[in-house]
């Protein structure tokens, strides 16, 4: 029997999760490939929630299916597409199902996805759906009704340490943390002194972070990150790194900077783990854990 | 104020086929600031459609006018009569007005002239933004004047969402992350305490849809 994600936070082993995005459609097949290869390698499985408002199988199943695979699964949960009624009834849901790790996040917009013309909620956000999680496990819904059963939840957020200005960043975290934030996987870091200066302003706080560890797959890919996606910073010197070799070992460049960024955090104890994303590409998974020293 | 656009001509060329007698009905309120049906918009409709229609050699009859305002009995009153002896009547107002025109002259055709956007201001001539959701809980002397509700694409009240870049909202990079703006003002103001407690879930059920409300003094009337 794997830990159970509270217990891994509590080891103080060095964590590692990594994301597994779920298929349009039907065919679980490659997903549960994805699983299969990972549930014994690392300590939790997040499963995305219509990530970047792109329509998937839900999170709810692919956790379930990770469960019955044996893994340890991270139900991620957006208030983009659900309202407080539907977000509630999802947790008491899961937790009947024995999936008790929810990753609360507030989803990103409906126009960056491939339904675009689809009615946002956003009935709760982050930090509200943490407090939902902490309601329910008191024994009541968010309406102020008794349940029959309380769950218990390991709850999560995100944050982002790059994030430019810091600031208002900082004021939500802080925030997320008092609505019940147990453990943060962050956004993509790279440069790990802005990493290091993060965790020693979020030392004071009672929390796990897991680094978050984008597997960069192409130097275009790098240089994409920093123009258009928010709150990533990859550092001239990877960008030029990854440069460094034919298109063809690019992948295996990355293989090797996130392997290595992993390994430099552990030795270092910076953070208390990693949360591994390599959108698309989970298969080489055990070999960034291979060149971490992990595995 | 209540910022509408008109509709496409074509559009509204389309919905007054197999009309013979039209009238065109303005308002010289809020879609008139925003230059969207006013007088001088309902002269310029009226003027466009008598073109188009001679040019496609159908004698249409297009007659014009512009209340006060549309959404108020009062000034309505005064049009009624003459909007009798038409088939249809082009509302320039916004879709409030609209309606009050609809309910006043039942069973005639009304058709809507232009499409109600959103409760807005106006930073520069000619340009008007939305700043107000009508939310009916007004959160704005805790966020520092500006609204969270309509400002941000996500409505959202606990701090900016991980999109927010450089000051700018995910959604569109012209646009200005509300929290980003609201963080930065509060600072400013000294004020921040405001925005570090947590915000609980609004209360939608105070205000189902259709709103209404009813003056003290008019209670029980
Ligand atoms: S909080 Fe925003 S939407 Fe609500 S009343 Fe105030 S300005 Fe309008
Ligand atoms: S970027 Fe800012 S304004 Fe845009 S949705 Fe996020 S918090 Fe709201």
């Amino acid at each position: 029997m794997a830990a159970s994600f509270k217990d891994t936070l509590k080891s103080g082993e060095f964590i590692v999760t990594a994301e597994v995005g779920p298929p349009k459609g039907t065919d679980i097949g490659e997903m549960k490939q994805h699983i299969e290869l990972l549930k014994d390698k690392v300590h939790g499985i997040n499963m995305t929630d219509n990530q970047s408002s792109v329509m998937r199988l839900s999170s709810l199943v692919g956790c379930h299916i990770i469960k019955e695979l044996g893994g340890v699964p991270i139900l991620q949960m957006t208030g983009r597409d659900r309202n407080r009624m539907a977000l509630q009834s999802d947790l008491i849901s899961a937790a009947v199902l024995g999936i008790d790790t929810v990753l609360c996040l507030t989803g990103d917009h409906m126009t960056l996805g491939d339904h675009k013309d689809a009615k946002p909620v956003h009935d709760l956000e982050s930090v509200q759906i943490l407090k939902a999680v902490r309601t329910l496990e008191s024994g009541k819904d968010l309406g102020g009704n008794p349940l029959k059963g309380a769950p218990s939840f390991c709850a999560g957020a995100v944050v982002t340490p790059e994030a430019d200005p810091i600031a208002p960043q900082l004021l939500k975290f802080e925030k997320k943390i008092r609505a019940g934030a147990e453990f943060f996987q962050t956004q993509a870091v790279y440069d790990l002194d802005n990493f290091k200066r993060f965790m020693d302003y979020a030392a004071k706080f009672e929390v796990k972070i897991l680094a978050g560890i984008v597997l960069l797959v192409s130097a275009g890919m790098a240089k994409f990150m920093n123009k258009n996606v928010a709150g990533i910073f990859v550092p001239d010197a990877l960008v030029r790194e990854m440069e460094s070799v034919p298109k063809k070992e690019q992948l295996q460049k990355g293989i090797e900077i996130a392997g290595r960024m992993i390994r430099t955090l552990k030795e270092q104890s910076i953070g208390h783990g990693v949360h591994i994303m390599a959108i698309g590409k989970e298969a080489v998974i055990p070999e960034i854990l291979q060149v971490a020293g992990l595995l | 104020m209540i910022v509408a656009e008109r509709k496409p001509f074509d559009e509204i060329k389309a919905m007054l086929a197999g009309y013979g007698k039209v009238f065109i009905l303005g308002c010289d309120t809020c879609v008139s600031v925003c230059m969207a049906g006013g007088r001088k918009e309902v002269g310029l409709l009226a003027s466009q459609l008598r073109m188009s229609f001679k040019k496609d050699g159908s004698d249409v009859v297009i007659d014009e006018d512009t209340v006060e305002r549309q959404c108020n009995k009062e000034y309505m009153e005064l049009v009624l009569n003459k909007l009798k002896d038409y088939q249809v009547v082009v509302s320039m107002a916004c879709g409030a007005g609209a309606q009050l025109l609809a309910d006043l002259t039942e069973p005639q055709q009304v058709l809507p002239g232009v499409n109600t956007r959103f409760i807005g201001m106006t930073p520069k001539d000619g340009n008007w933004v939305e700043r107000c959701r009508a939310c009916g809980d007004c959160v704005l002397g805790e966020t520092a004047g500006i609204c969270p509700i309509t400002v941000c694409a996500k409505g959202i009240l606990n701090g900016p969402c991980g999109g927010t870049d450089h000051g700018k909202c995910e959604v569109d990079k012209d646009k200005d992350c509300a929290w980003t703006l609201i963080h930065a003002r509060l600072d400013k103001m000294g004020k921040l305490d405001n925005i570090k407690k947590i915000f609980p879930p609004r209360k939608h059920g105070v205000k189902t849809h259709p709103a209404s409300q009813v003056h003290e003094v008019y209670k029980g009337e």
